[in-house]
């Protein structure tokens, strides 16, 4: 399937975008997802964390993604 | 009573207050988060703040949802600018309304300090000869 991610803050300058389309295999797991992008883009290993959101919730490493979810790297946040 | 915005403008710190100011309440404890001029030392042009929008309302929203269940609060008032902003500008405010002065002094301090760990907002530091992600490298 291809999922569209979106990307924020350092992440968005990491990847050369604020989205980027991949082709995952079906039901794909948030911590295999990780592994993809990681090999893409290997310098969103040198952050302190990244988190990956599916439709607007922090995912945890084992929650599947399905077709159509919105997904998100989310580096470090420094708000406020 | 729950209100939050992330702004593309001023924040009115004054309309933060009014709103938070209820009958019910003896006292409003207000946070204004300000740019400052310096970062460890090396002097800062601006402060650039970028936010996953329906994410960090969301994230926002629990927030305050906790600090109701958690303090005898009656109001929240929450702001976030994103965009460009120079020294001294407004980035965050946030003002707690409570019958007494305790509970709205700790959610406030509850909800910054949650802000700046879980909600999806960044800012990037500008200097004269470069910009930096703050936090995002080790």
């Amino acid at each position: 399937m291809t999922i569209t991610v979106l990307a924020f803050g350092i992440a968005k300058e990491m990847i050369g975008g604020s989205t980027v389309m991949l082709q995952v295999r079906e039901d794909i797991k948030v911590s295999d997802l990780r592994i993809v992008l990681e090999k893409q883009y290997p310098s969103l290993k040198d952050l302190t964390s990244v988190l990956i959101a599916v439709n607007n919730e922090y995912a945890t490493a084992e929650n599947r993604i399905r077709e159509g979810d919105e997904i998100a790297i989310i580096p470090p946040v420094s708000g406020g | 009573m729950i209100e939050i915005k992330i702004e593309k403008e001023t924040i009115s710190v004054a309309e933060c207050l009014q709103k938070a100011a209820v009958r019910e309440c003896g006292g409003i404890n207000l946070f204004v988060g300000t740019v400052r001029s310096h970062t460890n030392g090396k002097k800062v042009e601006a402060l650039f703040f970028e936010a996953y929008e329906k994410m960090a309302l969301k994230e926002l929203r629990k927030i305050a949802e906790d600090s109701i269940k958690n303090w005898p609060v009656q109001t929240i008032v929450i702001r976030h600018r994103v965009g460009t902003l120079l020294v001294g500008d407004i980035p965050v405010v946030i003002a707690v309304g409570a019958a007494h002065r305790s509970a709205a002094f700790e959610a406030c301090q509850y909800i910054i300090d949650t802000l700046k760990q879980t909600v999806p907002i960044w800012k990037k530091e500008i200097f004269r000869d470069g910009e930096v992600w703050v936090a995002a490298h080790p």
